[in-house]
């Protein structure tokens, strides 16, 4: 480490401007939100573990399409069946994208620096979710690449409409936003990667076990009520359930966990 | 310019900051000292917006820290230089930080040449960093966007000798050139140099401040000769409240009444001076223990 190499001229502090030393700068307070997302997702894949994760993602749906080419039944198997076999292991784990977006400024503390540079939190947080969003298309988009050559390779008919496609990019969004809420809420990598795990499985197994939960289960159940989205084939009642699993599963949560973020003492 | 009113933070019984009220002006760097737990973090996350205060305020530049504009710009901050991602290389962490605060990328290559932070150490990940490269790094961070308030938390914390050097210097010049430093530790000989002011806090509360000088000469004074421990019982006979140190006595009396003291036993004196470290040092220890936590067992 050389220390006498300073050139004085690069010295910090306010010598290099001519404004008054005293004053603020004027300007709405805080950083332009554009900056802040730039930020936020540029922390997502800067590290090991992120970037690794992305590409995990990307490349499993690659992986289970060519296990299935190669020794599934391919006679029925269409650009739409393709699709919907890729996107269900991504359903299990574009949560943790969003998780590890939501709880990485408290599990590493960098939040001393990050809630500093920009004191408006809520507008972090909405540039995390954003940010997790963003990765989430990139990695359904390698998984519509994946699925489109398996389909090459298979000799499939080429069927996927509109419904089904929105469908598939709908569940998704909603399965990494989930993350994001229980990251928020736990602020706490491990039990919220646990939580998202075990908790919506726990709530299933339990509206199957005990009677009485059984109607109100399935308005309550993310696994069922995504199920027709990523078929494309959602009735009203199906749209009415997804809002009211969507609104205890990710609503709930995000609006709790972004209160605490909002009030939380960073240390 | 930082503005300190009667800030106060309570955790539910506890009180960690009790109604603080202090300034530090532009061009001036002022010392928070205090010895462990005092409150001084707190104080300085209150001032930064990252703890709500229980009641008074903090201003920055005439604004509290929520509604500056851009505030990586205007205020440079280091609360925990440990508080970085493991796995980043250090020219990451700065330049996430450039692309939050809108600064150029060249001034990360910058900053880390006036942090003195190689190209090869820069690209380094933080996990591999010693807590004195973490210090420049978080340094670095600070001064990215060229701000006119400095607040550092420990700063000069697992620095080496000449690294303390290097941070006075760079502080100085930031102040020199009109900047605001106000910057804390738990050290009295680590700030002394470089402060013009101080501020002295234990438990929560400030237990003096002013002017460095100022608190200098209310040290008392310093006096050394070849035979301390006589000179220490006369000047304790003449009722001259006497207090020892490692070298040599503290005297709470004019210089001029230890010399004639001295003179009248024909004593050799080695030195007398008002003032100096060791006093400010034994005032530190002497306002603090009474509320730090080792001041039941001294």
């Amino acid at each position: 480490m050389s220390t006498d190499t300073v050139a004085p001229t690069a010295a910090g502090g306010p010598s290099t401007g001519d404004s008054p030393s005293t004053a603020a700068l004027p300007g709405r307070p805080g950083v332009p939100f554009g900056r802040t997302l730039h930020a936020e997702l540029r922390k997502m894949v800067d590290t090991r573990s992120g970037r690794w994760l992305v590409i995990v993602m990307s490349a499993l749906a690659a992986i289970v399409l060519g296990a299935f080419v190669i020794w599934g039944p391919d006679e029925d198997a269409t650009f739409r069946s393709l699709l919907e076999l890729a996107s269900l292991p991504l359903a299990l784990l574009l949560p943790v994208l969003g998780i590890m977006a939501a709880t990485a400024e408290w599990s590493q503390r960098t939040g001393l620096v990050t809630f500093t540079l920009e004191p408006h939190r809520g507008r972090v947080v909405l540039a995390k979710a954003l940010a997790a969003l963003l990765l989430a298309l990139v990695v359904l988009a390698s998984a519509l690449v994946a699925a489109a050559l398996a389909n090459l390779a298979g000799g499939g008919a080429w069927d996927l409409r509109a419904p089904a496609a929105g469908g598939v990019l709908l569940a998704l969004l909603v399965y990494v936003l989930q993350g994001v809420a229980f990251g928020l809420l736990f602020l706490n990598t491990p039990v919220a990667i646990v939580s998202v795990l075990v908790l919506p499985t726990a709530w299933t197994i339990a509206t199957q076990v005990i009677a009485s939960l059984a109607d109100i289960g399935a308005w309550l159940d993310l696994d069922s009520v995504t199920r027709p989205l990523f078929a494309g084939e959602m009735a009203d009642k199906d749209w009415a359930q997804l809002a009211t699993a969507g609104a205890v599963w990710v609503l709930l949560p995000l609006a709790i966990g972004t209160y605490r973020v909002l009030h939380r003492e960073v240390k | 310019m930082i503005t300190i009113e009667n800030l106060t933070k309570r955790y539910g019984g506890f009180t960690a900051v009790d109604d603080i009220s202090f300034r530090v002006r532009p061009g001036s760097v002022v010392g928070f000292l205090g010895p462990n737990g005092a409150g001084k973090s707190t104080a300085m996350r209150m001032m930064t917006g990252l703890t709500p205060a229980t009641s008074g305020r903090a201003t920055i530049l005439g604004q509290p820290y929520r509604e500056l504009h851009n505030p990586g710009r205007q205020v440079g901050v280091m609360l925990d230089a440990s508080a970085q991602h493991p796995g980043r290389t250090g020219r990451e962490v700065l330049r996430v930080a450039a692309i939050s605060v809108g600064v150029s990328r060249s001034r990360v290559e910058d900053v880390l040449a006036l942090v003195g932070l190689t190209d090869e150490e820069a690209g380094r990940r933080v996990r591999n960093y010693s807590l004195g490269m973490r210090q420049r790094l978080g340094i670095a961070a600070a001064l990215i966007g060229e701000p006119q308030v400095l607040i550092l938390d420990e700063p000069a914390n697992g620095l080496d000798p000449q690294g303390i050097h290097w941070m006075r210097g760079l502080l100085r010049r930031f102040a020199d050139g009109g900047g605001t430093v106000l910057l804390s530790s738990h050290l009295l000989h680590e700030v002394q140099i470089v402060a013009d002011d101080l501020v002295m806090i234990g438990r929560g509360r400030i237990v003096a401040m002013g002017t460095k000088e100022e608190l200098l000469e209310r040290g008392g004074t310093t006096v050394r000769s070849t035979d301390d421990a006589r000179l220490a019982a006369l000047l304790e006979a003449a009722e001259v409240p006497v207090t020892r140190t490692g070298s040599g006595l503290v005297v709470d009396a004019d210089p001029r009444v230890v010399g004639e003291i001295a003179a009248e036993e024909r004593m050799v004196l080695l030195e007398l001076r008002s003032g100096g470290s060791e006093g400010l040092e034994e005032m530190f220890l002497g306002l603090t223990a009474a509320t730090s936590r080792e001041g039941d067992a001294a």
